[in-house]
C-alpha cells in the first residue's frame, strides 16, 4: 500500500472516547472554520474570541445562552430517539412549528380560565400531541410502506412552514391576532399563563429547559433500563434479528418516531409559552433549531444527557451569532460553524471503530 | 385559451423542470456508484451563489461570461461534493448524516449565505442572465414554438445530456463497470476496479451538476441571489432519482411533472382563482411523499433499479 497509515478496526472501544471525540470535533471544526475565515480576509481569532465573549463571558451573556440552547436542547433529544432506532428523521424543524401550533391554540383556548400550572401543563401536551402525530405519521409511512423518512419527513418541514405563513399571514386564522395591521402577528397569550423563569446567580433559566432536563432524563432511563430500550438496540443492529426474537418492529417503529416528534413539539410549546408567547410564525423558521438539534445529537453521540451540555455549547455559538451580526460578522458565520463541527462529529466516529495505525511499523510486525 | 393555459405550464414546465433535471441526474450518477448524497441542497446553493459572484465579476462577452459562470459553479460544487466523497468513501462515515452535514454547512444558512455576505452577491442584480432564446427563428410558431424553440441553451444542454448520460451509463464500458461498483464493490474490486477511483469521481461528477442547477436559479430564475432561493429542490432531486428509477431519461420525464406542478401554482397564483397560494405552494411537496409512498410499496421487495449497495461503506476485507 502507498498510504503511509491505515485505519485497523478497534476490537473494543475505550470510554474516554465518549468525550475525546466530541471535544476533538469542536477543536477540529474551530481550526477548519480559522481557514474559512482566512481565506475570506477575516481574523480568525479576533472572530473567536467575541464569540466566546457574547456567547459566554459578557454580562448576560449566559440568559440569552440558555434561551437559545433550549430550543436545541428539545430538538436534540428528538434527533436523538429516533437516531438511536436508526429512523433518521430530521423533520424535528416542523414537528416543533406543529407543537407550537398545538400549544398556541390550548394556550389561547383556556386564556387564564384555568390555574397557570394547569395551563402550562395542558400546552406542553399539546405540542407534544401534535409533534408526535406529525412526526408518527413519517414512522407510519416507514414501518408500513418501507418510504425513506429522510425525504418525507424533510418535505414536511417544508408543510409545516407554508402552514405558519398561512396562518399568520395569509389567512384570518384563531391564531392571528385582529388587532395587528399593516404587519400580521399571532394573538398573544394572557400575561399570567407566560411559563416562569428562574433567577439562578443572575441568569435567568427557562422553565422549558427544566423540562428538556426532565424529558431528558426520561429518555436516558428509557434507553438504559426500560424493555423498548433493548428493543430499539436490537432492531438498529439488526432488524431481521429483531422479527426473528418476535419484536414488533412496525410498532416500534411508529412508537419512537411519535417520542421523537413529541420531543420536538414540546420545543415548539415553550417557544410559545417561554419566549415568543404568540405563534411566532416568521421568528420560528428564521433559526432552524430543528437541523441544529441534528448537530447536536450527533456531537452528543446519541447520549440524552450529553445532549444537554451540547445544546447550550451550540447556543452560545447562536446566541453570538445573533449579537455580533453585522458586516464585521456575516450571517452564515454559524451555520457554516455548525456543518463543520457536524462533519468533524461524523469524522470523528471513524475513531470510535478504527484506530489509525503507521504502515512502517506494520510491516516489520 | 383553455388550451393556451396549457401550452404556457408546459413550457414553463420544461424551464422550472431543468435545474431540478440536472441535480436529479448529478444523483443518478452519484447513487450509481453506491454512495447516497444528501448534500445536494448544499451543493446546488454553493454553485449558485458563485455563479452569480462570477457573473459579476468575469469581464469579457456575455457568451464567455455565462459559460465561465457555470464553469466556476460547477467546480465550486464539485469541491463540496469532494468533501462528501472524502467522508463516505475514504473516512467509510455514515453516508446519511455525512451527506446531511454537508446541506448544514453549505446550506440556506451555511457558507452559501456567509460567502453571498462577505462577496456582497445579493447587493446587485445579475446583469447578464440566460436568457431563452429564439432557434432557428421559430420561437413564434403555434404550440411547437414555446415547447421546442424558446428554452435557455441550459434546456437545450440538459437533452443532449440525458442521451449521452443513457448511453454512458448502459453503453460503455465505464458505465458498466460504474454500474457494477454499485452494485457489487467486492466483485467490481476483485476484477480490478477502483473502488475508491468511481466512487470520488462520480461524487463529484454529481455534485458539479447539482452546482449547475443551482447556477440555472441564481442566473436564470430569479436571476439574483438570494439566500436559500432552491427552497428544497435539492431534496425534490434526490426524491426524483428515486421516483426514475436511477435512469436518466425517465429522471427527466419526472423532473418535467414536478416542473409542471410548479408552473401550474404559478399560472394559478397570477390569475386568482381562489386557491390561497399557500395551498398551491404546497403541491409539490405533498406530491414528493406521495409518489415515494407509491414507488417504494409497490417495489419494495423488487427494488426495481436502486443499487444493491447504494448507501453501504466498501470496506476491504483484511486480515
Amino acid at each position: 500500500m502507498k498510504s503511509p497509515v491505515r485505519l485497523e478496526r478497534r476490537l473494543h472501544q475505550p470510554k474516554q472516547l465518549n468525550w475525546a471525540i466530541p471535544l476533538v470535533s469542536l477543536l477540529g471544526a474551530l481550526v477548519v472554520g480559522a481557514l474559512v475565515l482566512l481565506a475570506t480576509g477575516k481574523n480568525p481569532i479576533d472572530v473567536y474570541w467575541r464569540m466566546l465573549d457574547r456567547g459566554f463571558l459578557s454580562e448576560r451573556a449566559l440568559t440569552g445562552t440558555l434561551r437559545t440552547a433550549t430550543p436545541l436542547a428539545f430538538t436534540g433529544l428528538c434527533a436523538t430517539a429516533a437516531f438511536r432506532l436508526g429512523v433518521i428523521n430530521i423533520g424535528g424543524e416542523g414537528q416543533l412549528y406543529m407543537g407550537a401550533v398545538g400549544a398556541s391554540l390550548v394556550g389561547l383556548q383556556m386564556g387564564g380560565t384555568a390555574p397557570v400550572g394547569v395551563t402550562i401543563v395542558v400546552m406542553v401536551l399539546a405540542g407534544m400531541l401534535f409533534g408526535a402525530m406529525y412526526a408518527g405519521f413519517v414512522g407510519m409511512l416507514r414501518a408500513q410502506f418501507n418510504t425513506s423518512e429522510i425525504i418525507t419527513s424533510l418535505m414536511m418541514n417544508y408543510l409545516a412552514g407554508i402552514l405558519l405563513n398561512y396562518l399568520i399571514f395569509n389567512s384570518t386564522s384563531y391564531w392571528r391576532d385582529p388587532r395587528s395591521f399593516g404587519f400580521p402577528s399571532g394573538k398573544p397569550l394572557e400575561k399570567r399563563d407566560f411559563w416562569p423563569a428562574y433567577d439562578v446567580l443572575g441568569i435567568s433559566i427557562p422553565f422549558g429547559l427544566v423540562l428538556a432536563a426532565l424529558f431528558a432524563f426520561v429518555l436516558w432511563v428509557i434507553y438504559k433500563r426500560s424493555r423498548l430500550g433493548f428493543e430499539v438496540e436490537v432492531i438498529a443492529d439488526s432488524p431481521r434479528a429483531a422479527r426473528y426474537v418476535g419484536i414488533r418492529t412496525k410498532w416500534t417503529i411508529i412508537a419512537v418516531t411519535a417520542m421523537s416528534g413529541a420531543l420536538a413539539g414540546a420545543g415548539g410549546a415553550s417557544q410559545v409559552g417561554d419566549f415568543a408567547h404568540y405563534l411566532d410564525a416568521k421568528g420560528l423558521q428564521l433559526n432552524g433549531f430543528g437541523y441544529t438539534g441534528i448537530v447536536v445529537a450527533a456531537l452528543a453521540r446519541l447520549n440524552p444527557i450529553g445532549a444537554l451540555f451540547v445544546a447550550v455549547l451550540l447556543g452560545g455559538l447562536t446566541n453570538a451569532g445573533y449579537s455580533l451580526q453585522g458586516p464585521d460578522f456575516p450571517s452564515g458565520l454559524v451555520g457554516t460553524l455548525q456543518g463543520l463541527i457536524l462533519f468533524c462529529a461524523v469524522a470523528g466516529e471513524i475513531l470510535t471503530k478504527y484506530r489509525i495505525r503507521s504502515n512502517a511499523s506494520a510491516v516489520t510486525a | 385559451m383553455n388550451s393556451n393555459l396549457l401550452i404556457i405550464i408546459a413550457a414553463q414546465a420544461i424551464f422550472y423542470g431543468t435545474p431540478l433535471f440536472f441535480a436529479a441526474l448529478g444523483g443518478v450518477f452519484t447513487e450509481r456508484s453506491g454512495v447516497l448524497n444528501l448534500g445536494v441542497e448544499g451543493m446546488m446553493l454553493v454553485g449558485g451563489v458563485s455563479a452569480a459572484w462570477s457573473s459579476q465579476h468575469i469581464e469579457g462577452p456575455a457568451w464567455f461570461t455565462v459559460l465561465g459562470s457555470l464553469l466556476v459553479a460547477m467546480f465550486a460544487a464539485s469541491l463540496v461534493a469532494a468533501v462528501h466523497a472524502f467522508l463516505c468513501v475514504t473516512l467509510k462515515a455514515n453516508q446519511t448524516v455525512a451527506g446531511l452535514s454537508i446541506t448544514i454547512f453549505a446550506g440556506a444558512v451555511g457558507l452559501s449565505s456567509y460567502l453571498a455576505n462577505v462577496w456582497h452577491v445579493a447587493e446587485r442584480q445579475v446583469d447578464r442572465p440566460i436568457r431563452k432564446l429564439d432557434v432557428l427563428g421559430m420561437a413564434d410558431t403555434p404550440i411547437a414554438g414555446p415547447l421546442l424553440f424558446n428554452h435557455t441553451i441550459l434546456t437545450y444542454v440538459s437533452w443532449v445530456m440525458c442521451a449521452v448520460a443513457t448511453w454512458y451509463l448502459f453503453r460503455t464500458k465505464i458505465g458498466l463497470q460504474l454500474r457494477a461498483v454499485g452494485e457489487s464493490p467486492q466483485t467490481a474490486d476483485a476484477i480490478g476496479i477502483s473502488v475508491v477511483k468511481y466512487r470520488y469521481l462520480h461524487t463529484m461528477l454529481g455534485g458539479s451538476l447539482a452546482g449547475l442547477g443551482g447556477a440555472f436559479y441564481s442566473l436564470a430564475i430569479v436571476p439574483t441571489w438570494v439566500d436559500g432561493m432552491t427552497k428544497g429542490a435539492g431534496w425534490i432531486a434526490i426524491a426524483l432519482v428515486i421516483f426514475g428509477f436511477w435512469r436518466p431519461d425517465l429522471t427527466l420525464l419526472g423532473a418535467y411533472l414536478f416542473g409542471a406542478l410548479q408552473a401550474l401554482g404559478i399560472q394559478l397564483k397570477s390569475r386568482s382563482v381562489g386557491i390561497p397560494g399557500d395551498l398551491l405552494d404546497a403541491i409539490p411537496f405533498v406530491m414528493t411523499i406521495i409518489v415515494l409512498v407509491l414507488v417504494s410499496t409497490r417495489f419494495a421487495h423488487k427494488r426495481i433499479g436502486a443499487p444493491a449497495s447504494l448507501g453501504v461503506p466498501y470496506e476491504r476485507e483484511e486480515r
